[in-house]
């Protein structure tokens, strides 16, 4: 039977009618169409879709929605404000801290969570907490120099995102596609 | 992927989990943290009808100082277990083998209850209460009882509560002032149950003596084991690496380990020498340093 739920994401209310075996993962991709989240393992053990409730990062794929009534929920999509990314979201991008991207909203607010209790940890101290979050690229030390980068506040302050730039490559790539299709 | 369907009940006293579980008897599943049967579930290793959500009940999460003791609510999490000042000042090992428990993600959510109730074969919590004696306080419809830990495990993912039983508490005596303790686990990989994993408890007396000993062990068996053996081994001795290396054969010879991914039953039991070997030398060393400063 499903259920009544008022979920705080981001700062905004959403009212759910929700079976009680959906988990906050699915609730968020599916039903609020918060796609930032990424659904890896779904047992618990990869950290991709982890997300933060109430300060402490947890994996929303262990999560039921049913369970969240009135805690405060925080995804990638809440982190970049007035069009200007969250540092550890620009450390990401001008450190490669991340390749094929899946893990990439989980390690950021795996980091972030760290962050938010602790704004100077040591390497080792990075390694430790984010050991929870897997990167099958294995791109884990550009991941730990972009975390690092962070907290000795060595990212670039006139630091633009280059949206052009991006979207000329998502072209070159769509003309690749139709190539590789008529060949 | 998903749990198969269920209904979810979430009760906000002690009493009325109690009646849900009750009424709904073996059918009925007690949510903790969630981080193993929520796996569990989706996996359709466990298929409950009902599912108890007792994370709201606030009396079953507390860490509280009262006569010599710490009582832990059973939905203590791990992350307040290894915050916990009074808990590293008191009972270091409990500490530690929280901070050892998978990943921060788990860390947050899973609890001690839910860990010790689970009783996996290589979970961290069930060395710990047999190294330092302590008791695990139910509740069910026909009232309350302790049990000691040296009887609450029965079986891999089996204890000896009932089904219509909650555990509430965890009593932890504190140990002796004199004593040091260590939990050490070995890992295949970061985040993951241990392959073998030992708590010490050591007491130094006169002349550097071992008066009082708690060893629990886990990976030895389908049950973590309080390693009776090497507790009367070392006790009234003077402990040294002879004696050390001695405990650690005795641990391997009993040792009849599950044979799974994380390794053979032959390279378990000597993993489990190994560990036991580190947790007493370090405890060794702590209690020594302990009694020099």
């Amino acid at each position: 039977m499903k259920k009544q739920i008022r979920l705080l994401v981001n700062s905004e209310e959403y009212d759910l009618q929700l079976e009680p075996n959906r988990l906050l993962l699915q609730a968020l991709r599916d039903d609020i169409g918060l796609t930032g989240t990424k659904e890896g393992c779904s047992i618990g053990v990869c950290g991709a879709c982890s997300v933060i409730i109430d300060g402490r990062v947890v994996s929303s794929c262990l999560t039921l929605a049913v369970a969240c009534q009135g805690k405060h929920i925080e995804t990638i999509e809440g982190l970049a404000k007035d069009g200007k990314l969250h540092p550890l979201q620009q450390a990401f991008i001008e450190y490669g801290g991340f390749q094929c991207g899946i893990c990439t909203p989980g390690q950021i607010m795996a980091a972030k969570a760290l962050l938010d209790e602790n704004p100077k940890p040591t390497e080792d101290e990075v390694k430790e907490w984010m050991s929870g979050n897997l990167c099958r690229c294995t791109g884990y030390y550009k991941i730990l120099e972009s975390v690092m980068a962070v907290v000795n506040n060595k990212i670039s302050p006139d630091f633009q995102f280059r949206k052009r730039e991006q979207q000329a490559r998502i072209q070159s790539l769509d003309v690749y596609k139709s190539v590789a299709k008529t060949e | 992927m998903y749990p198969a369907v269920f209904e979810y009940l979430k009760p906000s006293s002690i009493s009325e989990a109690i009646t849900l579980l009750q009424q709904h008897g073996e059918d009925a599943k007690l949510l903790a943290g969630g981080q193993s049967l929520v796996p569990m579930m989706k996996l359709r290793i466990a298929r409950p009808r009902y599912l108890i959500d007792i994370h709201r009940i606030s009396d079953l999460n507390y860490i509280r100082e009262q006569a010599g003791q710490i009582r832990c609510g059973a939905m203590t999490r791990h992350v307040q277990i290894e915050e916990s000042e009074l808990i590293r000042d008191r009972v270091p090992m409990l500490c530690e083998a929280a901070s050892a428990i998978g990943d921060a993600q788990v860390r947050n959510r899973g609890t001690l209850g839910g860990g010790l109730v689970e009783a996996d074969p290589s979970g961290d919590y069930g060395a710990v209460v047999l190294a330092l004696n302590a008791q695990m306080k139910c509740i069910s419809p026909r009232g309350e009882r302790v049990i000691p830990a040296a009887d609450f495990f029965t079986f891999a993912y089996t204890t000896a509560l009932e089904s219509d039983e909650i555990l509430t508490e965890v009593i932890f005596p504190f140990p002796d002032s004199n004593s040091a303790g260590v939990y050490l686990k070995l890992e295949r990989v970061a985040g993951d149950f241990a392959i073998a994993g030992a708590a010490v408890q050591i007491g130094l007396g006169q002349n550097g003596v071992c008066s009082t000993v708690g060893v629990g062990v886990t990976g030895a068996a389908t049950i973590p084991q309080k390693a009776v053996s090497v507790e009367s081994l070392l006790q009234g001795k003077k402990i040294t690496p002879q004696l050390i290396d001695e405990a650690g054969r005795l641990i391997q010879e009993g040792a009849e380990p599950i044979e799974d991914t994380r390794g053979s039953a032959s390279y378990k039991k000597k993993a489990l020498s190994a560990i036991l070997r580190r947790a007493i030398a370090e405890s060794l060393r702590r209690a020594e340093a302990k009694r020099s400063s």
